[in-house]
């Protein structure tokens, strides 16, 4: 079954792979089909209290007054949090490598940018005693306008989500608002080009949904020190950001991790862990604080959306000569990773094609929607989705066979990738030649005779001339109707007029209205 | 809060306990009788993590009232191994690679051991149904439901 082309990657460790390709029994199976592997929540203990958080039924709304004094006569309650409480209330996550500014509350205090953002959390005897005191919570609030749509976010006028960052924009190296990246020149590759073709592509947000949802349990320890079972894919990490909100040296905290019940990225962000164990100092009591399935949907924070535009110049003959990209990345209202997400993307540009003329601008945007986060490849997959939609569609706009485009495009070794690195073990005309052999997909002698470790380098290890660009002024980036998006049935049309006006949309259209939905020509 | 009393078989064994009204059967299992097998998953009967057997039929115990036990046998995960040998679904599960984070595996195998205890030769239809309110987000269902009908065939040889 598994075939292993160990000639492809000659330069890269040798090793035998002697597991790969064998069956190896888990060393947690046991456990698992048991019922005995041991999840944070599992961990009974004595005295244990409970934590229900009081959320921002708003979007965007400043905090005009919160009146606990009745949640706090309630029956079973042991202590209510304020953000007030928290020691060092204000945090980004990437702080701890000195990226980004402290933008985000533990608990709110002037003002929520998002429905599900936590204001005040009630620590009593049982979970329903914690959920009814939550409800005798008195939030007054003063609306503010809000802004969910990324672009929307970046125009003048537009209101400030998070005033950490006033412009709605992460601020990178302390002076830019987005990730830049420059490679050749992209006007004279489209002017030199047979086709110019711009595309819209767009991603919501996408929650992990994890059977197990966000959640830990801390306890006071001998010798000052506490203990905490937590849900984290990032134990350390947790332990530190903890160490930093609450103020205290992180050998305070003795972090158990272990177990967890899916996480795909939605367990990095710390949600539960702080307000745990404050609850546990304030009280002196072991306290568990899980997130229901609704709030881990409203508060647990999904992959981001994404908004792409591209714009390709491409040859007949299949070349393409330059791609213009500008990216929207959604962080919601909190930065969290996506300021990471955005670097990672723009490095990831222009996707695994080597092409001569390579523009990028990514951008991190605040919007008042829930604070997004890591997410099996993220930064990478969004984009990637939109990359190669656009791949199938140049190659029906040329009349190419898909496959054979790709083989084309493909990076090989020793070339020069758009972030200046060299390109190494890069593989892809390899992949596309199994794929399309096991998926007995035709393609010609020529394309099946190309190979990643022939004809790179060279002119193709260089760094094009790149021109230092004036400040000018953004133009607005366009969506093309295609005979692609009427039907892979139809043929290619060999020269569609680029600027041709579009069409009332058929059937298979409708279904995209919302995204082509602010189409400009 | 008044307290109801409540009796019930636990796995082959007789309890007896005082619960509030309103508490389910999930928060009796896990908080009272320290039986961690089902999982809190949803609490609104959406992920099928809960699932445990009652008087053998497969049901959410998170939606569960307690006092609905009364008198009645409740069978979870922790009581399907005979002594120190796996239940052929566990076994099946191990061997087929049907379980990644384990956390929807204790309501899979309960929902697929009422499958088998009333049907003990399914199609694969059968076993498609009798998961289909069981939410697994890493292995995906193939290896679980390849898992049933191994364990299926194993006993049906044995």
């Amino acid at each position: 079954m598994l075939e292993l082309r160990k000639d492809i990657f000659a330069d890269e460790r040798d090793d035998n792979l002697n597991e790969v390709g064998k069956g190896t029994q888990r060393q947690d199976m046991l456990g698992h089909v048991t019922g005995t592997s041991t999840y944070f929540n599992d961990h009974k203990l004595q005295g244990m209290l409970h934590v229900r958080v009081v959320r921002s039924t708003q979007s965007h709304a400043r905090l005009r007054r919160i009146d606990t004094s009745e949640a706090e006569r309630s029956e079973g309650v042991r202590r209510v949090i304020r953000g007030a409480d928290v020691p060092r209330n204000l945090n980004t996550l990437l702080s701890l490598i000195n990226f980004g500014k402290d933008d985000e509350p533990t608990l709110a205090v002037d003002k929520v940018r998002y429905r599900g953002e936590p204001i005040v959390a009630v620590v009593a005897e049982t979970l329903r005693a914690a959920a009814e005191a939550a409800a005798k919570v008195r939030v007054d609030y003063e609306s503010l306008p809000s802004v969910f749509d990324v672009e929307e976010a970046l125009k003048p006028g537009a209101p400030t989500v998070n005033e950490t960052y006033p412009k709605n924009t992460f601020t990178y190296h302390e002076r830019y608002d987005h990730q830049k990246l420059r490679f050749g020149d992209v006007e004279r590759g489209f002017a030199g080009a047979d086709h110019v073709l711009e595309q819209r592509y767009q991603m919501s947000p996408i929650e992990h949904a994890p059977v197990e949802t966000n959640g830990s349990i801390a306890a006071p320890d001998t010798n000052g020190r506490y203990v905490v079972y937590t849900s984290t894919q990032a134990l350390f990490f947790s332990l530190d950001t903890c160490a930093k909100i609450l103020d205290l040296p992180s050998n305070t905290f003795h972090f158990i991790g272990g177990t967890v019940g899916g996480g795909f990225g939605g367990k990095v962000d710390t949600l539960t862990e702080p307000l745990a164990i404050l609850a546990a100092m304030l009280t002196g009591r072991p306290v568990r604080y899980v997130l229901g399935r609704e709030e881990e949907m409203q508060f647990g924070p999904p992959r981001g959306a994404e908004r792409i535009y591209i714009k390709d110049g491409v040859m007949r003959d299949g070349r393409i000569v330059a791609r213009q990209i500008r990216g929207y990345f959604d962080s919601g209202a909190y930065t969290r990773l996506s300021s990471y997400a955005v670097v990672k993307c723009a490095a990831h540009l222009p996707g695994p094609y080597t092409i001569p003329n390579v523009h990028g601008d990514i951008y991190c945007v605040f919007t008042n929607r829930t604070p997004a986060t890591a997410m099996r490849g993220f930064g990478i997959t969004g984009m990637d989705f939109a990359l190669e939609c656009q791949m199938d569609k140049l190659a029906h706009l040329i009349g190419m066979d898909p496959m054979e485009f790709r083989i084309l495009n493909a990076y090989r070794d020793g070339d020069m990738k758009a972030h200046r690195r060299e390109a190494k073990n890069t593989a892809l005309i390899e992949c596309v030649q199994v794929a399309a052999e096991k998926a007995k997909w035709p393609i010609r002698e020529e394309f099946r005779r190309m190979s990643s470790r022939k004809d790179g380098g060279g002119a193709r290890a260089a760094v094009p001339s790149t021109p230092r660009e004036p400040a000018q002024p953004r133009s607005a980036p366009a969506q093309q109707r295609t005979s692609y998006d009427r039907g892979l049935s139809m043929p290619p049309q060999p020269d569609p007029p680029p600027q041709a006006p579009a069409p009332s949309p058929g059937h298979g259209a409708t279904r995209f209205s919302s995204v082509f939905g602010t189409r400009r020509r | 809060m008044a307290k109801t009393p409540l009796q019930f078989r636990h796995n082959g064994r007789d309890v007896a306990l005082f619960v509030d009204g309103g508490t389910n059967l999930l928060v009796v299992l896990r908080e009272m009788l320290g039986d961690v097998t089902p999982k809190f998953g949803c609490g609104q009967g959406g992920c099928g993590a809960c699932t445990v057997l009652i008087d053998g039929e497969a049901h959410l115990s998170c939606l569960t009232l307690a006092e609905a036990v009364e008198g009645r046998a409740v069978e979870t995960l922790d009581g399907i191994k005979t002594g120190p040998n796996l239940h052929p679904l566990q076994r099946a599960f191990a061997e087929g690679f049907a379980a990644q984070c384990g956390y929807c595996t204790p309501g899979m195998l309960m929902a697929a051991k009422a499958l088998l205890d009333r049907n003990p030769q399914p199609s694969r239809e059968q076993v498609v149904e009798a998961i289909s309110g069981n939410i697994c987000r890493c292995t995906g269902y193939e290896p679980i439901i390849n898992a049933v009908l191994a364990a299926a065939s194993s006993r049906a040889s044995a």
